[in-house]
């Protein structure tokens, strides 16, 4: 059974179409990102499968139990770390984690969320006021509020937006930690290079569709190789590798150009090609396609 | 029941934090009123025989603080979530529309409690208050309670700006406690105006509660009993069936 089973979800706000019949499976203990552009239907996506919104059609199921019917359930196994910085500014950090702990029906929980604070670096300000705390800190107790109930299901939105390099890392490494140990985990990002090392696999949603749905590797191995970049000192590029070449238009010393190879294997013929040509090399970089690359392939088509 | 009662203490918690403002402000208002009113009226106006018009005054804004400020705790408390977001630490757990009704209306009926019986111990002093029927005292009071925290339940989930939730305080609830006979009875009204008075349910809420003290009333008590408890039967249908289809919560 899916961690999380969503059959062609709609969603319309006025004339805009957020979701169009969207479908997915996540499985239990994948890390799985969902990425896209703003306004492609990633939090409205979350939202649904955290009841925070209805869709107009479609289901949504968490282990088997319906966001909406088995609301009770499917809400207990989800914890969810939304993209705004909200916060109650009445109580304290401590306080606001023992309230969630007891929306969701527990008592005596101080041992779990002193445990969470600690992986977060909170315990410093367990009982400081939420409003004192800086953006950082606020949503590290965001994290912490989504986790006081160890829900099988973890859903991060954007948690990493406009956060300092410090708790990225210590973020990552408590959720990468939460994966290991069997929870599914759910993340949508705008930095690519932070989904490219953590997700397993990636859902890429565009104008509320599903345009790709591949593990990681596989999606960036399927949509465009590597490229070696080269500039000139002298010399021309030979014909035998111009079909090789990224960008139209003649190739000139001095210019950098891009040129296509699958392989590390390819890289010593063309080297040896150039030397016969009498060309020689100025500058030379090898660069890996990464999920960015795949990204703007995809997205591409937009305007 | 742990979540409801997580819930329940929270928004309890929410007023006491600012107590000054929720609980002494308005107890420091009834008790103006109590001393403008009843200075400038006491030698005029005897509204039942044999009871000052200070004594008339002490339940009446008693009932008025308990009223008002129940509407008060539950709107304010769920606009204020919405407009800051924090609502979703409520939305996302597990929590039935009978829990966010519960422990709502049960906070706002704590505070307005808590305020009436402030108002209550300050003005007793006085006036010369007689206790016919205490229990009815105690039952339109938790009702009237009960009913003004469901409207400020439904008030918040309607309203999307304060200044809408200010409009339903301002021109709603406010004129409609003010005109149910806080400050005069009916009876003294011309017959137009007290058959506006009769249509009502505020009207109803304080002339039972005033009966449990004096012994006297516009109308039976009992029937303004029926009258109240079908409004509040009313409006707590209303609000848990907006909670249950995440009205205005759950986009």
């Amino acid at each position: 059974m899916p961690a999380i089973q969503i059959s062609t979800v709609s969603k319309r706000y006025g004339s805009l179409q957020a979701l169009g019949g969207v479908s997915l499976a996540i499985d239990e203990g994948e890390f799985f990102g969902l990425l896209g552009p703003n306004g492609a239907g990633k939090t409205t996506l979350i939202s649904i499968i955290a009841g925070l919104s209805r869709a107009d059609s479609g289901t949504v199921s968490i282990h088997g139990h319906d966001v909406v019917t088995g609301y009770r359930k499917a809400r207990s196994l989800l914890g969810v770390v939304p993209q705004e910085l909200v916060f109650d500014p009445f109580f304290t950090v401590r306080e606001t984690l023992r309230m969630q702990s007891g929306y969701f029906g527990l008592k005596n929980n101080d041992g779990w969320i002193d445990e969470v604070m600690h992986h977060l670096d909170l315990t410093s300000k367990a009982d400081s006021n939420m409003r004192s705390l800086s953006g950082g800190m606020k949503r590290r107790v965001l994290v912490a509020q989504a986790l006081v109930h160890k829900p099988p299901v973890i859903m991060l939105d954007e948690p990493t937006a406009g956060v300092d390099v410090e708790l990225r890392q210590t973020l990552w490494q408590f959720i990468a930690r939460l994966n290991r140990e069997g929870h599914t985990v759910v993340l949508t990002t705008h930095y690519l290079e932070e989904a490219q090392a953590l997700c397993n696999r990636v859902a890429m949603l565009k104008a509320g569709q599903v345009v790709a749905l591949d593990s990681t590797a596989s999606l960036i191995k399927r949509i465009s190789g590597s490229q070696l970049v080269l500039r000139l000192a002298s010399g021309t590029l030979p014909d035998n590798l111009r079909h090789l070449v990224t960008q139209p238009g003649d190739v000139v010393a001095g210019q950098l150009t891009t040129l296509r190879v699958n392989d590390y294997a390819e890289v010593e013929p063309i080297l040896a090609s150039l030397r016969q040509a009498g060309a020689v090399i100025e500058d030379l970089q090898l660069h890996q396609a990464d999920l960015e690359d795949v990204f703007i392939q995809i997205m591409g088509g937009e305007k | 029941m742990i979540g409801f009662q997580t819930l329940l203490y929270k928004e309890v918690l929410r007023f006491w934090k600012v107590a000054t403002q929720t609980l002494m402000a308005p107890i420091v208002t009834a008790m103006l009123y109590l001393l403008i009113f009843g200075h400038v009226l006491e030698a005029h106006v005897q509204v039942f025989p044999g009871v000052s018009y200070t004594g008339f005054l002490v339940p009446g804004l008693v009932m008025m603080s308990v009223l008002q400020n129940a509407f008060a705790n539950s709107s304010s408390s769920l606009i204020q979530s919405k407009i800051t977001g924090n609502l979703v630490f409520v939305l996302l757990p597990p929590l039935s529309h009978w829990e966010l009704f519960g422990a709502y209306v049960l906070a706002s009926m704590v505070r307005g409690i808590a305020v009436g019986a402030g108002v209550f111990l300050i003005t007793v002093w006085f006036a010369k208050l007689s206790f016919v029927a205490p229990l009815w005292i105690v039952l339109f009071a938790l009702l009237g309670a009960a009913i003004l925290g469901t409207m400020g339940l439904i008030a918040g989930i309607w309203a999307e700006k304060f200044d809408q939730l200010a409009a339903f305080q301002n021109f709603l609830i406010v004129p409609a406690t003010f005109l149910a006979g806080v400050f005069y009875s009916v009876h003294s009204l011309p017959p137009f105006w007290q058959a506006v008075s009769h249509a009502n349910p505020f009207f109803y809420m304080i002339d039972g509660f005033r009966y449990g003290f004096f012994g006297h009333s516009d109308v039976p008590p009992v029937f303004s009993f029926g009258i109240v408890s079908v409004f509040f039967i009313v409006l707590a249908a209303i609000a848990v069936r907006l909670l249950k289809s995440g009205y205005k919560l759950r986009h």
